[in-house]
């Protein structure tokens, strides 16, 4: 764990700590901004914008630890490059929904990509992480450490909290190697067999990292030893893809830059809709029109079309999972499915507990917190 | 705190207690708790107001609701296999014994999920899956008899941590009761849930959040085959370079496991291995997966550890040979047994550049307590189980062994580490989280159980430290410097 006081030198830190004492004592409200990428997810940002960006760098990096630390302004890409070159990556593929992303907002929203089902999430992979509090306290959970067991795990309670309880300072992130051989497959089948498909890989020592159905065709990409990836290629047969061609088709998938992911103008003023529905991996959904696009072995459903709210989130709900609306002309359905009680009354205090005067992010993750 | 308010009429709470559960399920009196006065880590013992036994989830949530109307605390219980006194008794409280929630309720092979009651057996969930060739990943040694629930509790961990992931990496969701007794579900069987990550902070929450009766694990596809290599080293620092060798290639290994000579030699003695006696370390590697992909590693394996600098590499040929490479490792805490009356096991993570250094730290604590002390370590992880051997009927000893404990924690924080990697702080460790966290963080941490469980009923005590606490502790103790500015922010 980072111990030090603060070091009067540290202007961005130093900057960051004056805005916040600053909004304290005036009772305004603060947007923490980091590559301002992820706005149009979640609630819509409310105050005064506090730019994070200033906060940059990797402060520590060995790669036998496999433990990288960096400030919440750090670029992604950055940090992905500076991995890279060692030969290692964060496995759970972030979304970059556009250049300039860093590692605070990845954290904060913690949302993770392809690899999810196989490799974990962001809140898996995160370790340790320093907060600045909205008591204006600077507050470090977890650690550098690979097992951690001592006081609650804070660290990843700020994984996907849009920044609700504090300002992400630091973090600390489990990094893993890049496998020595990868391989995309491809199959022409409807989504019942996709499904089908699936469910019978899935109990199996197959090294699956994504599965992706659109359009009728499912798309299997497998990573790791030489000798196991090219085991489930000469098994499975199915098309393989070019190396080059497969690793830009999953990062369209991740970035969300693949067609399916992109509403126009038209589409909105249409009153499409991007939902995302996270179930369990063989839970049915039935079809209700609009256009389907499924990850995570089945555990991830996209959906675009038009649909009340109410009907998505009463099918999600009834499948066991929720649904979040993600790209939308109009978000009055609120973004994120609601919460009952008690679960609501413990969000409630817990944001109090960590943001009394209610300063960061208000009504980011709900209009209530 | 709240819950040390008046005293409790206990004559009444046992009526309350009565008309919730049947006779037979309430336990009271010396004779009938005594089972329960401790955990694994027996110097703590308390004696409980009663055990209960419910066997419903209705009971469950009724018996919270009776003590939370009481102000009475609650400390939920699996099988008491914890070594951190988490499940230590409160004096003036209710041990709620999950020992009858044991139905596995569902095992959904394509989803490769299980979901069970919390009293279900950590390895009964490895039976109930096998026959679908998937397995429950973390394996803490107590498996045969630790319960899922306090797996969750402690977020366990196992030999197969570093490819596998703890308990944290391995639970969907958990179904169970907040303090006031109303029903909660934390995450679920997606792989996410709506709002903040609660599940993230339940898990490892020593039973102080909420009282967990149902859990969703994930499964994992058991790999074809598995094989191990031994390796040994001449000095504890070039069996450290080679754990962060074969770390630094991209490796990662099922199980990485190193023993001290002294633990090697104790393991020999108890299981006959065929170890190597005169390696100062030795390294137990592990690789899983298909026969190919197996033999390919063991090769790269096999590669790095001799560049390494090992003066002997076997890898084995069979499964009978592998379970008897892992059979000392399996059986250490057992072995240490045989060479001392009573020992101490602590559980501090470092970083793994550090191992070297730590254990060049505890030999020389070892002659500053007058204490012997044998290291088994989690490699991969980081993860230390130093060994202190002492007699507990000796006073002196025990005093000894505790402030040795303290050192050895003390110094994982400075190193860059933590107190526990995966035991818990319950009540052995609560001194050392004063040093690991500020005033701040630790005011913090209360007031997150404050925002699931306001009273402060469900174990209260445990695993955060009193701000008055902390105080004492610092008065008695030399913190080597490390927060003498504990009121300042830190960063």
């Amino acid at each position: 764990m980072a111990v030090q006081a603060i070091d009067a030198r540290d202007a961005p830190l130093v900057r960051l700590v004056d805005a916040v004492q600053a909004a304290r004592a005036a009772h305004t409200a603060l947007e923490i901004r980091g590559g301002g990428t992820k706005a149009f997810y979640g609630e819509a940002p409310r105050g005064r914008p506090l730019p994070v960006a200033a906060l940059a760098g990797i402060s520590s990096y060995e790669p036998s630890e496999l433990v990288v630390t960096a400030r919440a302004g750090t670029p992604l890409a950055q940090l992905e490059e500076a991995l890279a070159e060692r030969g290692q990556c964060l496995p759970f593929e972030a979304p970059r929904f556009a250049p300039g992303g860093t590692v605070g907002g990845m954290v904060a929203a913690g949302l993770s990509g392809p690899a999810r089902a196989a490799a974990g999430a962001v809140r898996d992979h995160l370790l340790g992480a320093t907060l600045l509090t909205g008591r204006g306290e600077i507050q470090s959970f977890g650690g550098q450490v690979i097992k951690n067991v001592a006081g609650y795990d804070v660290a990843r309670l700020l994984c996907g909290s849009w920044g609700i309880l504090g300002l992400i300072l630091e973090v600390s992130l489990k990094v893993t190697a890049v496998r020595p051989a990868t391989a995309t497959l491809c199959f022409d089948c409807d989504e019942a067999e996709a499904m089908r498909r699936l469910a019978l890989l899935a109990p199996r020592p197959l090294p699956l990292t994504a599965s992706a159905w659109h359009r009728g065709r499912l798309s299997l990409r497998f990573a790791g030893a030489c000798a196991a990836v090219d085991a489930a290629c000469a098994e499975l047969k199915g098309e393989r893809l070019a190396a080059g061609a497969a690793a830009a088709w999953w990062q369209e998938v991740r970035d969300h830059r693949h067609a399916f992911f992109q509403l126009n103008e038209a589409a909105l003023a249409r009153g499409e809709s991007l939902w995302r529905l996270s179930r369990p991996a063989t839970a049915v959904i039935a079809d209700f029109g609009g256009e389907r696009f499924i990850e995570w072995g089945g555990a991830l459903l996209w959906w675009r079309g038009v649909a009340t709210a109410a009907a998505l989130r009463a099918a999600a709900a009834q499948a066991g999972g929720h649904a979040t609306l993600v790209r939308t002309a109009d978000k009055s359905a609120g973004a994120f499915a609601p919460l009952g009680e008690p679960l609501l009354r413990i969000h409630r205090r817990l944001k109090e507990a960590f943001d009394p005067l209610a300063i960061f992010n208000p009504g980011r993750l709900y209009p209530e917190l | 705190m709240n819950s040390q308010a008046a005293a409790v009429d206990e004559r009444e709470l046992f009526a309350a207690l009565a008309a919730i559960l049947p006779p037979e399920a309430i336990l009271a009196g010396r004779e009938q708790t005594a089972p329960y006065e401790c955990d694994a880590l027996t110097a703590y013992r308390a004696v409980p107001l009663a055990v209960v036994l419910p066997s419903s989830e209705e009971q469950v949530a009724a018996t919270l609701r009776a003590c939370h109307a009481r102000r009475v605390p609650v400390v939920a219980r699996g099988a008491g296999t914890g070594l951190s006194g988490g499940a230590l008794p409160n004096p003036r409280g209710v041990t709620l014994s999950l020992a009858k929630f044991t139905k596995i309720l569902a095992v959904d092979a394509a989803a490769c999920t299980a979901t069970v009651q919390s009293g279900v057996r950590n390895l009964a969930i490895s039976e109930a899956a096998a026959p679908f060739g998937l397995y429950y990943a973390p394996d803490p040694s107590s498996q045969i008899a630790c319960t899922i629930g306090g797996n969750v509790a402690e977020n366990s961990g196992g030999v197969h941590c570093l490819k596998y992931g703890m308990t944290l990496h391995n639970v969907l969701g958990v179904r169970g009761f907040t303090a006031e007794g109303d029903a909660v579900r934390f995450g679920g069987s997606a792989l996410d849930a709506a709002g903040l990550d609660l599940l993230a902070v339940i898990v490892g929450s020593e039973g102080m959040l909420a009282v967990i009766t149902e859990v969703t694990v994930k499964l994992t596809a058991k790999p074809p085959l598995a094989r191990c290599i031994i390796a040994s080293f001449a000095n504890i620092e070039s069996a450290g370079r080679a754990v962060a060798e074969v770390i630094a290639a991209g490796i990662v290994p099922a199980g990485l496991e190193l023993m001290d000579k002294r633990m090697t030699a104790a393991a020999e003695n108890f299981v006959h291995a065929g170890y190597d006696l005169e390696a100062a370390a030795i390294l137990l590697c592990e690789s899983d997966g298909s026969a190919a992909e197996v033999d390919e590693e063991i090769a790269r394996m096999t590669a790095v550890l001799a560049a390494s600098g090992a003066t002997r590499i076997e890898a084995s040929r069979d499964e009978a040979e592998r379970l008897r490479f892992w059979s000392g490792r399996k059986n250490a805490f057992a072995a240490t047994g045989g060479i001392c009356p009573d020992y101490l096991c602590m559980d501090s993570t470092i970083p793994r550049k550090r191992l070297a250094e730590m254990l060049l730290s505890i030999q020389a604590m070892e002659s500053t307590y007058g204490l012997g002390c044998v290291n088994v370590f989690h490699a991969g992880d980081g993860n230390l189980h130093p060994l202190i051997l002492f007699d507990a009927a000796d006073p002196e000893q025990m005093r000894r062994a505790e402030l040795f404990g303290a050192d050895i924690l003390e110094t994982s924080v400075r190193l860059g580490g933590t107190i526990t990697g995966e035991h818990g702080v319950g009540v052995e460790k609560l001194n050392s989280m004063c040093v690991q966290f500020s005033a701040a963080e630790r005011a913090q941490f209360l007031a997150v159980k404050r925002a699931f469980d306001p009273q402060e009923l469900l174990n209260p005590g445990k695993a955060i430290p009193t701000l008055a606490r902390c105080a004492e502790y610092g008065k008695m103790h030399v913190h080597r410097g490390l927060l003498r500015f504990a009121e300042l922010a830190r960063f």
